[in-house]
């Protein structure tokens, strides 16, 4: 008898989800859309997008670095601590280097954007929505994609790369001098492993998953925060779910990318 | 001409608009009276392609805009000014900045001596002084933002002027400004308009017509004269501002029956 209601209460939250979902999805593809249509329109977007990437860039670095330089010399001291006694030293460098290049440096960095930019956006985008500011810049016969969407989404693409570049390098120089403060390493042994290990790809690695971060940390705040519904609790849950929702889909295309370039 | 056809809308169970049909003719200021939550907002966003109705039309200058593409729709908003209900200022910006906004032409948007004489000119129209362009919203008062935001409404010289409750949340001075205000810019620029409010006498003090939201239909809809003759006895618990206390009684009617 109690198992019909529940089927059927399941059913409907599945057909609930799935139409939610199906919903996302078309009018993210077609937020994509209109923002490639809306590059026609430098004029509005580009002296915007300076704005945006001179507050972005200046504003994360010291975060972004502090992060990185953390990283960096916790490898260090980790790879001191699994390897000394067992592997020459100069194989610290290799590590040290490689695990800031290929994965700490960029994941954490785009985290780390996430909660800095990704919440702003989407706090932004959305007290503007239920404000009526975007409805009013609609009213006036122009567009919020070029106005708001663009200049951020731009701004972020060009900011982003070279912040999680300044990010591999920091944590590489932190991690060096905490090499040779504890393990004892040599600047020639750390500089001997971290050529012997490097590769060329590895730079392209992490500089293409810092293109495919920075799209993440912009685009999907901006498309939830331009979504969203609701009053104050509303810019609430978006910036909640605009955090999540970018640090989730950075942890997923760290492991996608991975299996297509490296794997 | 803006003309409504058996507009409507429902927003999942709540049927907001049903088959409501209205004309405002060129020229005109129609007042759009109603309890509040009754959907007056909701049909001035569908004058201006905000909301798209379940059905029905929605004519403006002779264009059906539920149907106009993405340009079309730009173009033809920016021949309409529309006043929002809280002010909806740009709060990152200058006053100045969002009057300039509102200059819909590029051609004179990108024309800075244009565009300080044309803010200057909005400003002094709704009776404010020029040195309030510099500052931002947050700086402003209440009636001073309301003030703003019809600037930034008049300054791209619009042919239609929609006003999203001008009035809500003044004290009766400002208020009385505000109609005031709605009533020299009729004259003095002629343009055509559409005041939604609950303001009863604010609502007779600028209009040339009055219709009333009642229940997601226009209930009725005539001059000062003939709405105040109406027979009607929801026009009438209306007119005596007791329209929402008979909401209230009839949904708790509705409840008892149940």
């Amino acid at each position: 008898m109690n198992g019909v209601p529940v089927a059927l209460d399941l059913r409907r939250y599945v057909g609930r989800w799935s139409l939610r979902t199906a919903g996302h999805a078309g009018r993210f593809t077609f937020l994509l859309f209109d923002m490639v249509r809306g590059l026609t329109e430098w004029r509005i977007w580009l002296p915007r997008m300076v704005e945006q990437a001179v507050n972005t860039g200046y504003g994360s670095l010291f975060i972004v670095l502090l992060v990185s330089g953390f990283a960096g010399a916790v490898t260090s001291l980790q790879t001191g601590y699994q390897f000394t006694g067992q592997l020459p030293l100069y194989v610290a460098g290799g590590v040290i280097v490689e695990s800031m290049i290929l994965e700490l440096g960029p994941v954490l960095s785009g985290l780390i954007l996430a909660g800095r930019i990704g919440a702003r956006y989407a706090a932004e985008l959305g007290t503007m929505r239920v404000t009526e500011q975007i409805d009013a810049l609609e009213s006036l016969g122009r567009s919020p994609i070029s106005h708001l969407l663009l200049p951020r989404v731009i701004a972020g693409l060009f900011v982003i790369p070279p912040l999680i570049m300044f990010a591999d390098t920091f944590g590489v120089l932190v991690g060096w001098v905490t090499a040779k403060s504890t393990l004892g390493i040599t600047d020639a042994d750390f500089v001997y492993g971290a050529r012997y290990f490097f590769r060329p790809l590895d730079l392209w690695y992490s500089l293409i998953k810092s293109y495919f971060f920075a799209a993440t940390v912009t685009i999907i705040p901006c498309y939830i925060g331009y979504n969203t519904q609701q009053g104050a609790e509303g810019v609430g849950r978006s910036t909640t779910a605009a955090v999540v929702a970018s640090c989730v889909t950075i942890l997923l295309l760290d492991t996608v990318i991975t299996k297509l370039l490296l794997g | 001409m803006i003309e409504l056809q058996h507009l409507s809308k429902r927003f999942l169970d709540n049927v907001v608009l049903d088959g409501v049909d209205l004309r405002v003719d060129d020229g005109q200021t129609v007042a759009l009276l109603g309890p509040s939550g009754v959907g007056k907002s909701v049909l001035l966003k569908h004058i201006i392609g905000l909301i798209k109705p379940d059905s029905g039309d929605v004519i403006v200058d002779g264009l059906h805009v539920p149907l106009l593409r993405r340009k079309e729709l730009a173009e033809l908003r920016s021949h309409i000014g529309y006043v929002f209900q809280a002010g909806a200022l740009f709060d990152s910006m200058s006053v100045y900045e969002n009057i300039r906004l509102g200059i819909t032409d590029e051609t004179c948007y990108r024309d800075d001596g244009y565009c300080t004489d044309r803010v200057r000119e909005c400003l002094r129209l709704v009776n404010l002084a020029p040195e309030v362009a510099q500052k931002f919203p947050a700086e402003l008062s209440g009636g001073m933002r309301k003030r703003v935001s019809i600037s930034r409404a008049i300054a791209g010289k619009p042919k239609y002027l929609l006003y999203d409750e001008p009035t809500s949340g003044l004290d009766p001075v400002n208020a009385d400004v505000i109609d005031g205000l709605i009533e020299r810019l009729q004259q003095e620029i002629g343009v055509t308009s559409v005041v939604v409010t609950h303001d009863v006498r604010g609502a007779f003090r600028v209009a040339d017509r009055i219709a009333l939201l009642w229940q997601a239909k226009i209930r009725a809809v005539g001059t000062s004269e003939e709405i105040l003759q109406s027979k009607d006895p929801a026009v009438h618990q209306f007119l005596e501002r007791d329209l929402e206390m008979a909401v209230i009684q009839s949904e708790s009617d509705d409840g008892s029956h149940v």
